[in-house]
Parts: structure tokens; sequence; C-alpha cells
């Protein structure tokens, strides 16, 4: 009879790195499909663009590290960090501004560090800071949302999205405009009342901003399918969305002028959904158990308010979920699990001696 | 101590030991000023002339001072050199020093300097020490151009651009635009693309130095298979 060794984990998934990833990629489905219905073709050039930058950088790096560039690729890692990017990228942003970024994402962020499992920072929102750091004019376009579009004028279609990406055409009057954070951070004194009387952001909006709350719900609606495949857990979202919720409850001082704005506002603008359910759950920079991941997460709530309210850039994702992954580590030596069969939390390199 | 010999001081400054890009000495000036080539080459050539200066008096007094204070000689040996460089570069190239600010009273604290005082001059002849000190300072003002050239290329798309800050009026018009007149690229004029470029820097020289390092052992003969040796520790070489 053989008795052969099998070390833990003992139950087995059906998941595997590849399967992940690509649900991943299909849940953002959802939140693109609002992205393209609210504010055109932009969205989807993106995201195409920075797949196919995105797969050539990963091959030839690959290549260049003498790695097998078949086993790697299929793993789809650096089509999902390219997908992120594309959503979270302006619709309608230059070509050069896509594959930019695409390239300090996948080059710069993941494959000198060491490639997938070994990155320490999200590769996606790196390439997103270099690119709002470098191009803050193309970073801070937005486009007009469907239903507030002047009378006459409508999103390019999509040969005329195509020359605007590729040939510098600009796009019409009145197609692009601010954003809802955007209206908060540059009000000129109004009072809460006054932004929502007057801006027609907040005046047509069903609930947090034309356009921003559907991308935003629909974000949460892939974010829900995947919690419900377990792909991750509760704990880095309820967290990261409950401290941008409590956060804005306690600064919310009834609509003054300085007021950043609601709870509801916040949790449906921007990029709060996508980050909570498609950013800071990326299983290698946040931090690893349970615990650790609520502490990650209120962290990165607290960040995202606090540079929303008081910060330069209108939005904050981005820059929360870098500064936590700087702290993963550290909350990761202070929130160990307990190993099952001991009573004190150890680490796995204590030596028996050293308790 | 024994000599070293003329060749391996340059090759030790210029190559295998570079200040900045082996012994990773000096970043602060590095990181700070290297956003384009005239920055770089004012702070280098200050920089030269210092390590100069101060590895030849060094090397002159390290019979008579004690071991103990030798350290605090050192720096008021290299802060007196800064002067120097601090106030003929107020006298004749006002603009740039104006623009590179802090960080010319700030070569007193690179440790380039102080660590060669320290390991080389305070332990060998005038001459040499002189030498050693034109040869660092030469690797490090050559890697701060290479930086500076690269950073001002990709950050802002010029070339050569404010030289009539060193080289008078009629440099001024030195400077070319490859990439056109809007192109800016801000995260390599920032501190971030100077730490990204000087490790592509870093890299590019590692794998130059392995390439090299791989040719020599192809030349070298193979050993015999399946010859014995009795107690070997290390390679076989």
């Amino acid at each position: 009879m053989a008795f052969k060794q099998i070390t833990s984990p003992h139950a087995h998934a059906s998941q595997n790195t590849s399967k992940v990833m690509q649900l991943v990629v299909w849940a953002t489905v959802p939140g693109l499909i609002a992205l393209t219905y609210h504010f055109g073709w932009g969205s989807l050039i993106n995201v195409v663009l920075a797949t196919a930058t995105a797969v050539i950088a990963e091959a030839a790096v690959l290549q260049l590290r003498g790695r097998s560039i078949a086993f790697y690729l299929r793993d789809y890692s650096a089509v999902l960090t390219a997908v992120l990017l594309g959503l979270a990228l302006p619709p309608l942003a230059p070509w050069w501004v896509v594959v930019v970024g695409t390239l300090f994402s996948i080059v710069i962020a993941k494959q000198l560090y060491g490639g997938l499992g070994y990155n320490p920072f999200n590769p996606a929102m790196v390439g997103y800071v270099i690119l709002l750091i470098s191009f803050p004019i193309q970073m801070t376009t937005w486009i007009t949302p469907l239903a507030l579009l002047p009378d006459g004028v409508s999103h390019p279609g999509i040969i005329e999205s195509l020359s605007i990406v590729f040939a510098g055409l600009n796009p019409a009057d009145g197609v692009t405009g601010a954003t809802p954070l955007d209206s908060f951070k540059f009000s000129d004194g109004l009072l809460v009342d006054q932004i929502y009387a007057q801006n027609p952001l907040f005046s047509q909006a069903g609930f947090a901003g034309v356009g921003w709350e559907w991308v935003n719900v629909g974000f949460l609606i892939g974010g829900l399918i995947l919690l419900g495949s377990k792909i991750f857990t509760w704990h880095g979202p309820v967290a990261m969305l409950g401290a941008i919720a409590v956060m804005s409850i306690l600064f919310w001082d009834g609509g003054s002028s300085d007021s950043p704005g609601s709870a509801l506002m916040h949790l449906f603008s921007g990029a709060s959904m996508m980050g909570a359910f498609f950013i800071m759950t990326d299983p290698v920079s946040s931090a690893a158990s349970n615990r650790g991941r609520l502490i990650y997460g209120a962290l990165i709530g607290v960040l995202v308010y606090l540079i929303r309210a008081w910060g330069n850039y209108p939005d904050a994702v981005a820059f929360a979920v870098l500064l936590a992954n700087f702290a993963a580590p550290f909350i990761d030596n202070y929130t160990l699990p307990r190993t099952y069969g001991h009573i004190d939390r150890r680490r796995a390199t204590e030596k028996e001696e050293d308790q | 101590m024994s000599e070293v010999s003329v060749a391996e001081v340059a090759k030790n400054g210029l190559w295998t030991n570079n200040p900045a890009l082996v012994q990773l000495l000096g970043l602060c000036p590095l990181l700070a000023v290297t956003g384009t080539v005239v920055n770089a080459l004012g702070l280098g050539i200050a920089t030269l002339a210092v390590l100069i200066g101060s590895n030849t008096i060094v090397s002159l007094i390290r019979n008579h001072v004690s071991d103990a204070v030798r350290l605090p000689v050192f720096v008021i040996i290299i802060a007196a050199f800064v002067t120097c460089a601090e106030l003929l570069m107020k006298a004749y190239t006002y603009e740039l020093y104006q623009i590179l600010g802090i960080f010319i009273p700030l070569i007193v604290t690179n440790c380039a300097i102080l660590g060669r005082a320290e390991a080389f001059a305070s332990k060998n002849s005038v001459g040499m020490a002189a030498f050693d000190g034109l040869m660092m300072g030469l690797g490090f003002l050559a890697v701060l151009v290479l930086l500076g050239a690269i950073r001002e290329l990709l950050g802002q798309g010029t070339v050569l651009a404010d030289m009539q800050l060193l080289f008078g009026a009629g440099a001024s018009d030195w400077v070319m635009r490859p990439f056109g007149d809007s192109y800016s690229f801000l995260v390599i004029v920032l501190p971030p693309g100077a730490f990204i470029v000087t490790g592509f820097l870093i890299a590019i020289k590692n794998a130059i130095d392995n390439a090299a390092k791989r040719r020599a052992d192809a030349q070298r003969d193979a050993p015999v298979k399946g010859a014995k040796r009795i107690r070997t520790t290390g390679h076989i070489t």
C-alpha cells in the first residue's frame, strides 16, 4: 500500500488562475455596457486597445525573460489588467495614452517585479496613476453622459470615435464635460442644494449623478456575481464601501458650500464600485487574511474620502489602492490568522524554540 | 598598502565601481537635479572639482591626522571645496546656481566624496588620490549627464535645452525638439522618473557585465570530463 504524503490544502475547487481571471473579465461586462451606453464607444475602444497592447507587451517581456509565452499568456492576468485599465481611462482618450499606460502596467509594474504573483502594486492602478500625473489634461477630460448632451449633439459614432482616438480629431462641442466629483471639487462656493438644483448632472439624476450611478450599479452587479462565485470574500469590498459611507456621513455638514457631498453620491460616483469589487480585491497586492482585508479595505475607503474631500484630485481610488498596497505587508504582519492546531497566532516561519 | 595601478583606478571609477551605478552613492543629487543635461552637467562638474580637490588634500594630510578625528577633518576639507565651488558658480553661472539651489551646498553630504576620501585618498599617494578623484568624478558625471539626457528627451522632449546657462548666450539655440513643441511626459521629469530611468541604467550595465562574463567563460577551456580533484572548493577554473 502506498502512503502518499499530500500537503494542504486538501479541499480543491475547480478553479484555477486562468478561470478566475476570465470570470473577472466577464464580470466587468455590466459596467462596460453602462459605460458604453452613457458615454459612447470610447471605453470599448480603450479596452480593446489596452488588451492588444498588454498581450503583445507581456509576450515580448516573457520572451526576453526566457519564460514560456503560451503558458503565462493563458492565465489571462495581462488581459484582466488591460481591461481594468481600459475601463478606468476616460473614454475617447488618445491612443498613445492607453498604450503608454498599458506598457507601464505590464512591463514596469508587473513583469519587472517578477510577473504575476510578485507585483507589490496593482499593475492597472500603477499605469493609471502614471498617466494621471503625466497627462493631466487628457486624463481629466470626460465625456458628457448621453442624457445631458446638448440638443442636436450625439456621441460620436464608432468611425468618428476611432478617428478621435487615433487621428487626434477633436470631439464636437458639448461632448466633453465635468463629472459629479469634479462638480463638487470645483463648486465655487455653491451650497449643496444649489449644486443639485443648477447642475443637470444632479438635477436629472436618479440618486447620485447622471450616467455615473448606472456605471457604478453595473460594476456593483458584476462584483456581486464574483462575490457569489466565491472569487473573493466580502471583507474587503464591504470594509471599503463602509468606510466611504461612514466618512461621508461623519463629515456631512448639512449641505454647506464646503461640503464634500453625500454618502450616496460618494458610493455611486467615480470609481467607488469598480475599486471596491475589481481593483482592491486583487489577491496579489492586497492583504492576505480576512481580518487583514477588513483593515486594508477600510484604509482604502478612508483614503478615498480624504483625497476626494481635501486632496487635489477629484477621484482617489487609484492613489488609495496604491497607498494601501504599500501597507498590505505591514497589515499582514499584525493580522496573522491562528494556525489550525495552535492556540496562539504564529508565523509559518517561526521556529519551535522561538515561541 | 600596496600601490594600485593607474589603469585599475581608471577602470574602477568609470565602470566596475562607478559611484552612481554600482556603489549607489550620491543618489540625492542624482535623482534631484538630472531633469536636464545642463543641470546634470553643472552639478557633475562641481562634484568632480570637489572630489579632485578633497582627495588631493586628504591624501596630503593622511599621515598627520589621527584616526580618531579623521572624519570631521575630511568633512571640513570637503566643505571648504564645496564653498569654493558654490562661490565660483555664483560668480560665473548665476542662473544655473539659482536653479540647482540647495543641491550645491549639499555636495558636502554626497557620500561618494567622503567615501573616496576614507576608502582611497587616506591610504594612497597624492598623485594617485587626485587621479582617483578625477576618475570617480568622471564616472559620476557621465551617469548624471546620461540620466539628464534621457530624462530631458523623454520627459520634456528636448535635447540640450538651456545650454546658455553654462556656455553663454551663443548656446541658447542648441536646443532641439525631436517630438514637436507640445510633447511632455511629466512622470519622467518628476523624481519617480529618475528612479525608473536609474533602474534601467543599472540593469543595462549589469546586462553588459553579464554578457562580457559569459563571453569570457565561453573562451576558457572547458574542464575535462571525468577529471577528478582532491578537495575541490569553489568552481573549477
